[in-house]
């Protein structure tokens, strides 16, 4: 295992799930609830030291029973490494705990996940819409059950589906 | 400069003075000043915010407090249109990500699908790779520069620019037949070799060229209203920097020398040339642009060197399930028109698994997140667009700046609203 991933699991054995190393990408997998926490040692601690904060993603899996997946990608420039940090957040319950308190570039990376996907992040500064209308309500774009063929003024003249 | 000894809160200026007289109520007159925040509505439709982008800003005088990024409005869902196409349809709409260098964007998404796929480039695909990818790098910096200095009231700038990026987009012209939507790259290599009159007149553009950097400098370095414009404005500091995920000439200019051409072993052709990094040191938007400049002179040097080095060869991967055959034996050549037709229609199997691969645009780290989940397209594709990121750290950098420096932070960023809406 990646010697990341083994202190991970040797400081949280509670929240570390499993890690995945493909590709030359270090992919963690934890709990939902310690998040934050693993966050903030992968930050403060002098040997991982991760200072950089690459991106924020979320990847729906609707056929899972935890449906969405949040992941965020940190690195240190320093140290020459990075690690994607992924959680899994049930539908019923869709939050998770913001990192932008540990890397301020996430306050916009998370509200983009947001307005995407859904996923409410707690104790974040400002969470809005950022790309999506801010009174927009048709839900969120890019899970999977949203259709690709919008709704739109067209969809109304109903010339169009008359049969010729 | 900003106005460090105040701190700006909204709630503090809410303050009327009245002139009364205790002993004579009756005498008192109207307000005689106010001070209040002011809300400014700057965009959609302003020149400076290259693209569609509004900005609320509150307003003390002429001093910004906060401001607030309205994006959105050139989001057409790239994300989602990248889940219903193949790998290889996916090409030509990340043209439309950064418009002003589709050629970056299309290396960036290439090589994150090599890695995915883990193909090997040939050697002479990475030259040619590089060579064009560094040509992008020139017109996308001259493309700032103008547009930079004529937001800030430079104007002569603007046409010496332009006048010699037109040169390189009539040889993307020649190149591929495009001057902006290039959709060149292709997964496993390129789709056409450079020919000898490409060659030939690139050479003569690398002669031409270095000279109009030092003019392009003279219009800047000694302009008092240049220097006064942007030293000092829009100071990040490196901690900063990295925590917000700027990324390029933008976290560069803050001192932290991260190119990904040179981190960790840099990628295609930039391990074989010899190059340096232009770090600056204050983080203002003077060392940004200084940096910008310098590297147009080490763009040069980089495609010197690969013209030199490079030899002949094959310029797309063997690999027939996945990269696409040369057009020529498509149309004479059976087996090859079916290959064609197959991973058009079906695209390729791609393995089960999750890659990010980030490469150096001149923006700053164009990453790509790719989730497959098997088949032949993306289950999920992440553009990390630095347009998007740099935005984010908009209001940190303008606090406490004059209103019209707004302006020179858009232009400091470099953004393109393509990108950082998708």
């Amino acid at each position: 295992m990646h010697p990341i991933a083994e202190r991970i699991k040797h400081e949280f054995p509670e929240g570390f799930v499993d890690a995945v190393e493909w590709r030359g990408d270090l992919a963690v997998t934890v709990k939902r609830g310690a998040v934050h926490t693993i966050a903030e040692f992968l930050r403060r601690d002098p040997e991982i030291d991760c200072d950089y904060m690459v991106h924020v993603s979320s990847v729906d899996w609707p056929d899972d029973d935890e449906r969405f997946e949040v992941v965020w990608e940190v690195a240190s420039i320093r140290k020459r490494h990075r690690v994607r940090l992924k959680t899994r957040v049930p539908e019923s319950d869709c939050q998770v705990d913001s990192l932008t308190d540990l890397w301020l570039g996430a306050n916009f990376m998370e509200r983009e996940v947001y307005d995407m996907m859904g996923i409410r992040f707690r104790n974040h500064p400002d969470l809005r819409r950022i790309l999506m209308p801010d009174d927009y309500t048709e839900g969120y774009p890019l899970r999977k059950d949203f259709p690709l063929q919008g709704k739109g003024w067209r969809d109304t003249f109903e010339f169009l589906n008359e049969k010729a | 400069m900003r106005d460090t000894d105040k701190t700006y809160r909204l709630e503090d200026q809410r303050e009327t003075v009245y002139k009364v007289d205790p002993e004579h109520p009756e005498t008192a007159t109207l307000p005689l000043q106010r001070t209040e925040e002011l809300l400014l509505n700057m965009g959609p439709q302003h020149p400076s915010t290259h693209g569609v982008l509004k900005v609320i800003l509150e307003l003390e005088g002429e001093r910004l407090v906060k401001s607030t990024p309205v994006m959105g409005y050139l989001h057409r869902g790239v994300e989602k249109l990248a889940e219903e196409g193949t790998y290889h349809q996916f090409i030509p709409h990340t043209d439309r990500l950064d418009y002003v260098c589709a050629m970056y964007n299309n290396f960036a998404y290439c090589r994150a699908v090599e890695k995915l796929m883990n193909i090997t480039v040939p050697e002479r695909a990475e030259y040619l790779r590089t060579i064009v990818a560094e040509v992008q790098r020139i017109i996308g910096h001259q493309f700032w520069l103008g547009t930079q200095a004529l937001d800030i009231g430079a104007m002569t700038v603007f046409f010496y620019t332009f006048r010699d990026r037109e040169i390189l987009l009539d040889w993307f012209d020649e190149l591929c037949g495009a001057r902006l939507t290039t959709s060149w790259y292709r997964i496993g290599g390129v789709e056409r070799d450079l020919t000898p009159s490409l060659i030939s007149k690139l050479r003569a553009f690398l002669d031409y060229f270095p000279p109009k950097i030092d003019e392009y400098q003279v219009f800047l370095e000694k302009n008092r209203i240049w220097l006064a414009r942007t030293k000092g404005v829009a100071v990040i500091s490196a901690e900063d920097a990295l925590s917000f995920g700027l990324s390029g000439p933008t976290l560069r200019g803050s001192g932290v020398d991260y190119d990904l051409r040179k981190y960790s072993g840099g990628y295609a052709a930039y391990p074989k040339c010899e190059f340096n990094i232009p770090v600056g040191k204050n983080g203002d938007t003077y060392d940004r642009y200084w940096i910008r400049v310098m590297e147009l002179y080490e763009s040069v040097k980089i495609i010197r060197q690969c013209l030199e080095q490079m030899q002949e060869g094959p310029i797309m991967a063997e690999v027939p399930s996945v990269t696409l055959p040369p057009k020529n034996r498509v149309f004479t050549n059976l087996d090859s028109m079916i290959q064609q037709f197959k991973l058009f229609s079906q695209g390729f199997d791609a393995p089960p698994g999750e890659i990010y691969c980030g490469t150096e645009a001149h923006k700053g780290e164009l990453g790509f997140y790719i989730v497959s989940t098997g088949g032949g397209k993306p289950y999920r594709l992440k553009i990390r667009s630095p347009s998007f990121i740099h935005m984010g750290a908009f209001d940190h950098m303008s606090r406490g700046y004059m209103i019209a420096d707004a302006v020179t932070i858009f232009g400091t960023y470099d953004i393109v609203m393509g990108e950082c809406d998708r």
